[in-house]
């Protein structure tokens, strides 16, 4: 009898579950798609925290120190835990004119969590100098490489930090730029139909034939030269949405276009509800799951759009870091073959490029829970 | 019967859909989805527009609760027992105080309702927009309309997925009785459903109509339906009506040699009815490229030349019996009820 | 006559089941009839009954997660010696050659939706002209002159001409007489036809019925008629079975289920049925409650909830037995049998 009692618990707290319940719990049931989303979330904190996370100051050029390898971190001195990397010395080989570097066993550099180092504001308006990591008894700049160091001597883990955040928010604005111009001219041309409609989608044909590379070669190209960091940040966001909006307008557009003739419409239709709420209350809620979903799927288009920009020298310039500005330093071979950790950029490229793409299934999956 | 007041007219509907072809959608055609039809309701009445796929009845009836615009025609609908009032032509804004007394009844139990909303929200809705403002006055007219139709008031805050097709389409009928309609256009409300929850729904509208004097117009496909439920029924072919009378006449004495054949289609479920059926030979007519004449003639086993060359007009041949067919008084048609009525088996 | 009147197709105590992440479906619990030559089985239910899932189970194309768990289905062959022999269909793998060649060639499907079954971009002649070739051992002039002389049999008017045309091109009526054709090419013992006229309306349906009789009258074929219309029961069926929920509840001769019938689920459906020939505009009895879920099916007699005739403690209780209350008339309902001994 308890049993029974539970079952019919179970099945009423089904019955009066809202649609992001319903989303959740379908959600769920997706791993891939959750472990995902962990990765994703991971990626963004990385975002909040990028100063805090860096330990060197991403532009401090330093040419005694430049291409230098990564440098492992040793975890135990004598048995006990004790992490630290060794002091590393650089000399010049007189052979071959290349900087060489050699670790010395005998400095120890303890390091510890939450050492003072360069000043930045945290989440852009804390003033701190606190980072995660850095060595005792030497400013970090010095004595710490983890991921090696670029050409220019900088060091390349705290400039990655710094590249997350910019390659991860131009995909997340030029995603919002084009959601925005998305919905409105998609709804616009659903909803309305007629010629208006026939001259968006005109309009979105031509740009989609429009070939990517050179139409933003061409846009790349008019930036004034002396435009500031920000300013091409924000031109580059609207370069790539310009293009990342007609995908998603279409699917708006199509969605109006079923609900329209949906009966529940009709319905609010004849119960004499506005066209305003017809719009906001039956419409869009019924299509904003999918339209989550298809924005999550593409913003690592957006993120792969700036990256391919910035490599080829068109997108983000220094001193701005993104992931292709990082990229760029490494499209010789030379550099590739005797400084191999300067491609390491590209593995959260592709690391969040995935996550993205499996939790934007996973959404998409789940957008619709009264589907069978 | 004669002295019973009209409630709804309709006079030469039409409804054409334009077909666009090209890059710039140009309209080279049209599709006569509703072809001219006319007829009346009367108050308290059941009316049936019976027809096959495509003849037009489901875009007629939305063309009279204006979900559609119509095309050309006049609707004359009386509200409050006042003054009838031409609604085919209003605007939305003019349409917004007539809405309430007309409403729809749908189909498909699960596209009608949004899944996204509670029994509350989709009930209620028709209320809020219409000026109940109360919160409290809500839920106490919705939990009422709930037990009309015959669910519990406490499945208040339950989603349409908690509920089976037969529930489902209650829930459809206890919004549109939600702002007390005078008449209910039902487009196939029980065709979606299980049998025997066919039956169900079949009492609870007239139930319905018996304890709120509702005026039902009744569009369906299944002839046996429309016999139990309607008083008077139009037949639709191609967008026209090709005959309308009470329902026993039309059932026992057919006009139109159409209604004939469709009644004789019908299966019945007893065995010891099989009979010979008039197969009809070919297809319903394209509605974007009707034949010449009578719509029906190539179908028709009595057709002459008179019915390839002239459109016959929909005419009385007995009172509240109008036929279109120009061979409407020579033929002697076969009704069903004329067939021996069998013993009911069970009883 | 009577006794050597063997069944084509016999299928005993069939059960298959839906395994799935939700619990288990079972779909079909223990169905049995036969199927006889020249006559017509009309398998009747509402939604969920199991009759679809009976015809994939025959065809063995039971969709996953969905099994066969239990039961026989056994397809009875007459060879060139006279000696009969049977094959049972369950033992045989679901897409072993020979249940693929039975498939298609001893027993042919048609469906519900035309436009499904058809592959949209071949002509309806190559459609048939492949299935053909790939059963029988025809050339490929002989081939397409079977289906030109099949669309004209179905009723295609200008059979030369429709062979060249795509199902798009076809209305729905036309489309279901084509996909009868091509489910005629291999000349099939047994036709399953699975809600053949539901998506048609009156006037085709009654076409698309009288096709199907007429060609039963010329080849003899078995036709297993699956349909949720009572009407299309009695116009069609020589034997009827009725399925609520996985069960069959009763079975037997046409005229004794619907003259006779014994089980309060088939009384009260054929009452509650709106009749040409009943009162108008009075309450029509109705079975109260809804088909529950399959998931939730209720215990012992599926149908007990909603049974105006309910024992309380037996049929809440025990699963009914189909047993014999008349002749070939088979009913499930402890009304009709003893309540099996409990043990409790």
């Amino acid at each position: 009898m308890a049993e029974e009692h539970t079952i019919a618990d179970g099945e009423e707290r089904i019955f009066v579950a809202g649609q992001m319940q319903l989303m959740w719990w379908r959600f769920r049931k997706h791993r891939v798609a959750v472990a995902a989303t962990f990765v994703v979330v991971a990626f963004y904190l990385v975002v909040l925290g990028a100063d805090f996370l860096a330990y060197t100051n991403p532009n401090t050029t330093e040419a005694y120190r430049s291409l230098m390898p990564p440098q492992p971190v040793r975890f135990f001195d004598s048995g006990r835990f004790s992490p630290h990397v060794y002091a590393v010395a650089g000399k010049r080989d007189l052979k071959t004119f290349k900087r060489v570097y050699v670790a010395d066993p005998d400095q120890k550099l303890p390091v510890r969590l939450f050492v003072r180092g360069y000043k930045y504001k945290l989440l852009g308006f804390i003033p701190t100098d606190r980072h995660l990591i850095g060595v005792e008894g030497a400013t970090a700049a010095e004595s710490l490489f983890l991921l090696g160091t670029d050409e220019k001597g900088r060091d390349v883990w705290s400039r990655m930090m710094v590249a997350t955040r910019t390659s991860l928010t131009i995909g997340l604005v030029a995603v919002a730029l084009s959601l925005v111009l998305g919905v409105l001219l998609g709804g616009i041309s659903g909803f309305y139909g007629g010629p208006i409609d026939s001259a968006i989608q005109r309009l979105i044909e031509i740009l989609r034939s429009i070939p990517t590379i050179p139409l933003w070669m061409g846009m790349a190209a008019a930036f004034p030269r002396e435009w500031s960091v920000e300013q091409i940040y924000f031109a580059i966001t609207i370069v790539i949405a310009l293009r990342g909006w007609t995908g998603l307008a279409r699917e708006v557009r199509g969605r109006f276009l079923s609900l329209r003739e949906e009966d529940f419409v009709t319905a609010a239709d004849l119960a004499g509800c506005s066209r305003k709420r017809i719009i906001f209350r039956h419409m869009i809620p019924s299509f904003q799951s999918h339209i989550i979903a298809a924005a999550t799927l593409s913003v690592p288009a957006m993120i792969l759009a700036e990256t391919a920009l910035s490599y080829l020298g068109l997108g983000l310039r220094p001193p701005a870091i993104s992931w292709g500005v990082m990229l760029q330093q490494a499209q010789n071979v030379e550099a590739v073959a005797l400084s191999p950790w300067l491609l390491i950029s590209a593995v959260p490229v592709i690391v969040v490029t995935l996550a993205f793409n499996f939790m934007g299934d996973g959404l998409r999956d789940a957008a619709d829970p009264y589907g069978v | 019967m004669e002295n019973e007041q009209v409630l709804l007219e309709v006079k030469g509907l039409r409804k054409f859909f334009p077909i666009r072809k090209g890059f710039w959608q140009r309209a080279v055609g049209h599709v006569r989805a509703v072809d001219g039809i006319d007829f009346h309701v009367y108050k308290g009445e059941t009316f049936g527009i019976v027809g096959e796929s495509g003849c037009g009845k489901t875009t007629a009836s939305r063309c009279i609760v204006r979900a559609l615009q119509p095309t050309a025609g006049e609707i004359h609908f009386r509200v409050n027992d006042g003054e009838m009032t031409d609604v085919a032509n209003l605007s939305r804004d003019e349409l917004q105080p007539l809405r309430r007394h007309m409403q729809m009844i749908f189909q498909d139990p699960f596209s009608s309702l949004n899944p996204r909303m509670t029994l509350f929200d989709i009930i209620g809705e028709p209320l809020l927009v219409n000026g109940v403002a109360d919160r409290r006055q809500r839920i106490e007219r919705v939990e009422e309309l709930l037990a009309l139709v015959g669910l519990r008031p406490e499945f208040l805050q339950r989603f349409p997925h908690a509920f089976s097709g037969g529930q489902r389409q209650r829930i459809g009928i206890a919004r549109a009785l939600a702002l007390n309609p005078s008449l209910i256009v039902a487009d196939e409300p029980v065709s979606a459903l299980d049998v025997s929850v066919q039956a169900q729904i079949l009492n609870l509208l007239l139930e319905l109509q018996e304890r709120l004097g509702l005026t039902y117009l009744f569009v369906a496909h299944d002839l046996s339906v429309v016999k139990h439920i309607c008083d008077r029924v139009a037949v639709m072919y191609v967008g026209r009506v090709v005959e309308t009378a009470q329902t026993q006449q039309l059932f026992e004495s057919p006009k139109h040699p159409y209604t004939e054949a469709l009644l004789s289609a019908v299966p019945q479920p007893d065995p010891t009815l099989r009979s010979q059926r008039i197969i009809l030979e070919g297809e319903v007519a394209d509605p974007a490229n009707p034949p010449s004449g009578c719509y029906f003639h190539p179908r028709c086993r009595y057709a002459v030349d008179l019915c390839r060359e002239q459109t016959p007009e929909l005419e009385e041949v007995e009172p509240g019996h109008a036929v279109s067919c120009h061979r409407a008084l020579e033929l002697d048609l076969a009704g069903t009820l004329d067939a021996p009525i069998p013993q009911t088996a069970h009883s | 006559m009577q006794d050597d009147r063997q069944p084509i197709l016999s299928v005993r105590n069939l059960k298959t089941s839906f395994f799935t992440d939700e619990g288990i479906v079972r779909a079909v619990d223990g169905a049995s009839f036969d199927v006889h030559l020249g006559q017509t089985l009309g398998i009747v239910g509402e939604s969920g009954c199991g009759k679809s899932v009976t015809a994939l189970s025959i065809l063995g194309i039971v969709p996953r997660p969905g099994r066969i768990v239990e039961g026989e289905i056994l397809l009875r062959r007459e060879p060139e010696d006279g000696q009969a022999h049977e094959i049972a269909l369950t033992s045989l793998g679901d897409s072993s050659r020979e249940m693929r060649s039975i498939r298609g060639a001893e027993i042919a499907l048609v469906f519900q939706e035309p436009m499904t079954s058809l592959s949209p971009v071949h002509t309806i002649g190559n459609q048939i002209i492949g299935a053909a070739r790939l059963h029988r051992n025809l050339t490929r002039r002989e081939a397409g002159e079977l289906a030109v002389e099949l669309l004209s049999l179905v009723g295609i008017p200008r059979a030369e001409a429709a062979i060249d045309a795509y199902p798009f091109q076809l209305s729905g009526g036309l489309r279901q007489r084509a996909l009868i054709a091509l489910a005629l090419s291999c000349e099939p013992r047994i036709l399953i036809a699975d809600e053949p006229t539901t998506a048609l309306d009156v006037t085709t349906q009654a076409q698309i019925l009288d096709l199907l009789r007429s060609l039963q009258e010329q080849n003899g074929m078995a036709i297993m008629l699956i349909t949720h219309d009572m009407g299309v029961i009695a116009e069609m069926a020589d034997q009827v079975v009725v399925m609520y929920l996985g069960r069959v509840v009763e079975e037997g001769p046409v005229e004794t289920v619907f003259g006779e019938s014994k089980h309060p689920y088939t009384q009260s459906l054929l009452r509650s049925i709106p009749s040409i020939h009943s009162t108008p505009k009075v309450q029509l009895p109705t079975i109260t409650g809804t088909i529950p879920h399959p998931y939730n099916r209720p215990a012992g007699c599926p149908f007990h909830p909603r049974c105006p005739d309910v024992i309380p403690g037996v049929c809440d209780k025990h699963e009914p037995e189909l047993h014999s209350v008349g002749d070939e008339h088979l009913v499930s309902c402890f009304l009709y049998h003893p309540v099996p001994e409990t043990i409790s």
